[in-house]
């Protein structure tokens, strides 16, 4: 549990501050940014939880700012720092962005939230959906035109069914799937894979009257062989003949309106969706892919003249598919200037504060090959020092209607047991790159 | 123009800059166009915009006075007084906001109230005290709009303590609030009861808590059953004389999850502060309450209910089972603190399962624990310091996830050390080349400290797997090419543990030698002379590379002295013709020279047994050391098992056990102190162990060494330390006994008018004289004794170089400790 939740500038310097419990003096705060530098200089390693004279400090840095938790006792580091991190997406769902001026400008609310999602240390509400019924920014407005009404907490803050209010009612009830496959790879330059995983994620975006029932099927192996246990062999068989393949989903996570329990026991997946965009589940594979976008980078180098790159870049996936805005991060040396580029398709422009060229392709058929020449003139003069850092290759792309794992929605069934309404669920599949798919440059 | 400049007086400017300078122009605009009109509008500007006090230089001031003298005969006032009461203004200058403030909050109209308090707030928030306005808040403190309500709360939760008596007036609103139709406003106002941590207060709470504990709204009840716990922090005798700890275990039957979990969190934090009270205590009627709202309950809640769970000592194997089987669906939880408690529980209840069901668990503990690293980097780095721990205690559980902890190029360098560490822990036969390669990459990039620990990881890997200790061996030299300062210097670290291993790989010697002169940092300093020392033989030209370290010895670190010292006598031992000058030259600076007690003792010791029989001194010196297993830092058991219980907690993070980084808390200073003295006590018992004991060798040394301290301390010269803490260090008595029998020897006033030392270097009976009589014996004792067991004297100068050896040295440690020596 925390003892109090402070907002600090770049400088350590409180901006806001809610003291929970009382058990420790607030100037402790005061010794956070002499602590961080005394940890650096120390060892050059500064991990997000230190401890001082018997007072731990957690935080987490957002935007030039600290959000900093204090506690005194051996506390759940990892409920605090997640704390931080909800309290950071409520801020930022409420105003747009999360600096200093935002804070500044809106201390009353905030108070209120720091209020309401956390008390004695102990965190309470967190979902921003519900918080935004009953915590509004310009309640004075509200007040003005029906002074009776006065803020109540919603029947969902305590309800079984925290994460949906009753008597949500649509024209049209619809209910959308993306199955997003984020790609995260490294690869040697040779072309081997070092490492490859697929982050998948099911957004469900929920515009559903009433209380409704959702079940979703997937072709998850487990599930399958489930019911072939449970269904006797035929269905299996027969599901192994009619079905596709099924792929196996390593670690699933739900949103918490899924029933674990009925998940664990008969692998279905049923719940009550919150109302709008939500992630219902997400997983993760750590199959072997096959680069989707194959990257081959040739440098030379002429050292005090210039710096000559030839990229080749190779589509791998379906012929059917399209990737859409392919864009390779090429880093070059820090002091290169002059840059010309001649490639076959696509732009290339230098960012000379990221010491890199961007190639940007719109359109990217699969199975298709590229090429882009690059010369970068470099300076006659060398630094004494030649320790280079030696960034990776990042590729960024989106390839719609296509997913790397092969995971396919079987069915979304949709009941509302009391207004038994038509309701249309639509599904999109897309492949994107990860935050981390990097091809590392020859030595 | 009257009417105008009523008019102009009544514009509300956005923000008093723009008003001062407005104003500014506009009088001098005014002034122009009618004078006359003009006058008593500036006076009023002036005197006016004297509430923003701050925005005057006191430049300004007199600036001011100039124009105003003009106006002022004209009036025919005395102008002294006006220019007092200038003055005066702006010497109360500073209580001109507070008083603003002040008037706002006695308005009679509601919006200014609420504005002044917004503005009060806003004072607070930028640090500013405004303690004084206290009176003042509480006049607002009734009101119907929420928002108000709020900050009036807020203020007086941060200032009661500035005025613990006014805070009784706030007493009647807060429990006519415990009555509002809106549970908000109930709640609230028990929330701030609680939070004013006054003891008058106490006494009033007792009523509306009783009423709101049994509210019919659960938002009402959850807030409740948190203030039970902090009445009971405030005055734990009222809470359970008043039955709120009893109020509290009914409400964990509450049909609401969320009043359940905050009843599971406060009861656990008063069984935490008063173990005495066993509220807490988990019955089996209890347990099927809290796995029934586990499935139930908001993420926060599901944390405390597991925590719980874990904490609890189930009664039998089956319930244990039972346990796991409700605890394993919420490893599936999207809430990352969820997932952790979950494996925690898991954990706890893992051990009295049969082992089909252990191994089953831990394959499905082992994927959502790798999904931990897909969360913000904060997160992932309290998962890795538990994966840590977990690995060490089942390292099957992520046996086959090498990949998954490779480094991310642009992971903070918090997370890529941790990274590194398991990587290094998971290597194995099967993906050690994988791994080298990848660490092979990481020793490429820019990050100092980052490189250093993957040199260092190479290292570990090479000595943990003899197969791949070739290719490291390859990979280290490669990076010696570089010509990078600070991988030389990690890299002869390295090597001096990989040759301690592996002697076979001298050929890399003369490659290590090249870069001799880059090497700066006392440790790699170190490592490279012990290297020159141990294969002094086998290098040609030894004596010009160990000359310049004798020659700076004085300036050396102690550690890099204290190698010296032995790569010296290494080398006259194997190479005497060599060696002799050098050898002579050292002792005697070493010895007379230097200020350090450990150096000159090591000196001696070097000396005497030189001097004595060089075929002893090359048993000693020369003797077979223990055998390195692994450099892989490990916890010692019994925190492992400690920190087993405290996982996702801060002690799993540091990896310390909870006492030792808890300052004087609420857990009382007595608590520590008490802890404290226990540790030291401890401490003491192992470390008579420690030293009595060698690692290698059991009793014989003991006896050996006990023998030593007989006969020292029967010598007539010994002092007065030996003779009384014999049993308390052994090992440090010898040493002094050794600088007390020799002490008279490099000082030439010490009455021994023998022969000076320098005429030969080992001609000990010269200054074996005087004050130990029988010291040829006591040579032959200490030959003796250390020919009989080669490992009591490892030990013994083990301990000299970390003369208290920490409580949690395991054998890694020492062994190194000995490195050190030679």
């Amino acid at each position: 549990m925390a003892s109090a939740v402070f907002f600090l500038d770049q400088k350590g310097k409180p901006l806001l501050s809610r003291n929970y419990r009382g058990d420790i003096p607030m100037s402790a705060v005061e010794k956070f940014p002499l602590l961080l530098m005394e940890v650096e200089d120390e060892t050059a390693v500064v991990p997000p939880c230190l401890s001082h004279e018997g007072v731990n400090y957690l935080y987490i840095t957002h935007n030039n700012l600290y959000l900093l938790a204090l506690t005194k006792r051996n506390s759940n580091a990892m409920e605090i720092l997640l704390f931080l991190h909800r309290l950071k997406d409520v801020l930022i769902e409420y105003f747009k962005e999360l600096a200093e001026e935002s804070i500044r400008d809106n201390f009353v609310v905030i108070y209120e939230l720091l209020d309401e999602m956390m008390d004695y240390g102990y965190p309470q509400i967190t979902e921003t959906k519900i918080l935004k019924e009953y915590i509004t920014q310009h309640s004075r407005i509200f007040e003005l035109v029906v002074p009776q009404a006065q803020a109540r907490p919603p029947v969902a803050v305590t309800n079984a069914v925290s994460w949906r209010s009753e008597g949500i009612t649509y024209r049209k009830n619809e209910a959308f799937l993306d199955v997003v496959e984020s790609v995260n790879m490294l690869c040697s330059p040779t072309g081997q894979v070092l490492r490859s995983e697929i982050l998948g994620s099911v957004q469900m975006k929920c515009y559903l009257s009433g209380m409704p029932e959702l079940r979703l099927g997937l072709n998850d192996r487990v599930i399958f062989d489930h019911q072939a246990n449970t269904t006797g062999k035929q269905m299996a068989t027969g599901s192994g003949k009619s079905g596709g393949r099924a792929i196996e989903m390593e670690d699933v996570k739900f949103h918490q309106c899924v029933r674990l329990s009925r998940f664990e026991s008969d692998r279905t997946i049923s719940f009550i969706p919150p109302d709008g965009e939500f992630e219902l589940m997400s997983y993760r594979l750590n199959t072997n892919v096959k680069p989707l976008i194959w990257v081959d980078c040739k440098v030379t180098k002429h050292a005090t003249s210039r710096i000559e790159i030839l990229v080749k870049v190779k589509g791998q996936f379906k012929k059917r598919s399209t990737a859409n805005n392919v864009e390779i991060t090429i880093p070059v040396p820090d002091d290169a200037d002059s840059p010309k580029f001649k490639t076959t398709t696509g732009t290339v422009k230098w960012r000379p504060e990221k010491s890199s060229i961007v190639w940007k392709i719109r359109q990217f058929g699969g199975g298709r090959e590229f090429a882009m020449r690059a010369e970068l003139g470099l300076p006659a003069v060398q630094a004494s020092d030649a320790t280079e850092s030696k960034p990776p290759i990042q590729v960024t792309f989106n390839i719609p209607y296509f997913t790397t794992s092969g995971i396919q929605v079987r069915y979304l069934k949709i009941i509302e047991p009391k207004l038994q309404y038509q309701s249309y669920p639509w599904v999109r599949y897309i492949t994107k790159s990860g935050d981390d798919y990097a091809i590392r440059m020859s030595s | 123009m009257q009417a105008r400049s009523k008019q102009l007086k009544n514009t509300k400017f956005p923000d008093v800059d723009t008003q001062w300078l407005f104003g500014c122009i506009l009088c001098l605009a005014l002034v122009f166009v009618d004078p006359t009109a003009t006058r008593c509008w500036i006076w009023e500007q002036i005197l006016g915009i004297t509430q923003y006090p701050t925005l005057y230089p006191t430049g300004i001031s007199s600036w001011l006075k100039l124009p105003s003298c003009r106006e002022l005969e004209s009036n025919h006032i005395a102008m002294s007084q006006w220019e007092k009461r200038i003055r005066d203004l702006f010497r109360t200058a500073p209580r001109g906001e507070t008083s603003e403030l002040r008037k706002g909050l006695v308005s009679q109209y509601a919006h200014e109230r609420k504005d002044a308090i917004e503005r009060t707030i806003h004072a607070m928030t930028l640090g500013k005290d405004v303690s004084g306005l206290f009176p003042d808040i509480l006049k607002n403190l009734a009101t119907h709009d929420l928002e108000q309500k709020k900050l009036v709360y807020l203020y007086l939760m941060n200032y009661a303590k500035t005025h613990p008596e006014l805070c009784i007036l706030a007493v009647n609103t807060f429990v006519q609030d415990t009555e509002d139709p809106n549970p908000l406003v109930r709640a609230l106002a028990i929330r701030t009861m609680g939070c004013i941590r006054v003891d008058k207060m106490v006494d009033y709470m007792n009523i509306p808590l009783q009423k709101t504990l049994k509210d019919e709204n659960p938002y009402v009840r959850k807030t409740a059953a948190i203030c039970v716990a902090k009445l009971f922090d405030l005055n734990s005798q009222l809470a359970i004389e008043e039955g709120f700890v009893e109020e509290l275990q009914n409400l964990m039957d509450d049909a609401n999850p969320m009043v359940v979990a905050n009843a599971v969190s406060a009861l656990a934090e008063i069984q935490d502060a008063a173990p005495q009270t066993k509220c807490f205590e988990i019955t089996s009627t209890v347990l099927v309450k809290l796995l029934a709202a586990l499935n139930e309950c908001t993420e926060w809640g599901r944390i405390s209910i597991l925590t719980a769970l874990a904490d609890y000592k189930a009664e039998n194997a089956e319930e244990s089972g039972h346990i796991c089987d409700r605890v394993v669906p919420q490893f599936q939880h999207v809430n990352p603190s969820v997932v952790l408690a979950a494996i925690k529980a898991a954990i706890a209840h893992m051990p009295s399962q049969p082992n089909d069901v252990q191994e089953t668990l831990k394959r499905k503990m082992s994927s959502p624990l790798v999904t931990l690293l897909s969360t913000p980097p904060e997160l992932q780095y309290v998962a890795l310091r538990n994966i840590r721990i977990i690995l060490q205690k089942y390292p099957s559980i992520a046996a086959k996830e090498l990949r998954v902890f490779y480094c991310k190029y642009n992971d903070p360098l918090y997370l890529k050390l941790e990274k590194v560490e398991i990587m290094v822990n998971l290597a194995t036969e099967n993906n050690v080349k994988q791994l080298i390669a990848e660490l092979n990459e990481y020793c490429h990039e820019v990050d100092m400290e980052f490189v250093r620990r993957a040199i260092r990881a190479l290292g570990q890997c090479a000595i943990k797997l003899e197969s791949c200790a070739p290719a490291v061996v390859d990979c280290l030299l490669d990076l010696l090419d570089n010509k990078i300062s600070y991988i030389d210097q990690e890299v002869m670290i390295v090597m001096r543990d990989i040759l301690r291993k592996y002697p076979a790989f001298e050929d890399a010697i003369p490659r290590l030698c090249d870069s001799i002169e880059e090497i700066d940092e006392p440790e790699s300093r170190a490592a490279i002379v012990w290297i020159l020392g141990e294969y002094s033989d086998k290098i040609p030209p030894i004596k010009s590379l160990i000359a310049p370290f004798c020659r700076s010895f004085l300036e050396e670190g102690t550690q890099v002295q204290l190698q010296v010292l032995t790569a010296a006598v290494k080398l006259y031992i194997k190479r005497p013709d060599e060696g002799k000058e050098l050898i002579h030259e050292l002792l005697q600076t070493a010895t007379s020279k230097s200020d350090n007690a450990d150096i000159r003792d090591r000196a001696y010791v070097y000396w005497r047994i030189l001097s004595s029989d060089p075929a002893v001194a090359k048993k000693i010196v020369l003797a077979e050391r223990p055998i390195i297993e692994t450099t892989i830092e490990k916890m010692p058991e019994s925190l492992l098992n400690e920190l087993l219980g405290e996982i996702s907690t801060l002690a799993s993070v540091y990896h310390k056990s909870p006492a030792n980084f808890m300052g004087r808390g609420r857990y009382g200073s007595d608590e520590v102190q008490k802890r404290a003295l226990e540790e030291q006590r401890q401490a003491k018992d192992e470390l008579n162990d420690d030293n009595l004991l060698d690692l290698d060798s059991g009793e014989p040394a003991k006896s050996d060494l006990n023998m030593l301290t007989d006969i020292f301390m029967n010598q007539p010269s010994s002092n007065n330390s030996a003779t009384t803490g014999a049993a308390n260090s052994a090992s440090d008595d010898i040493l002094s006994l050794f600088a007390s029998v020799t002490a008279p020897v490099p000082t030439p006033s010490g009455g021994s008018s023998g022969a000076a030392p320098s005429a030969d270097p080992f001609n000990f009976s010269s200054l074996n004289i005087q004050p130990t009589k029988p010291s040829p014996s006591l040579v032959a004792a200490v030959t003796t004794s250390t020919t009989s067991s080669n490992g009591s004297f490892d030990d013994l100068f083990g301990s000299q170089s970390a003369s208290v050896p920490p409580p949690t040295t395991s054998g890694g440690d020492s062994k190194n400790d000995l490195l050190d020596l030679f």
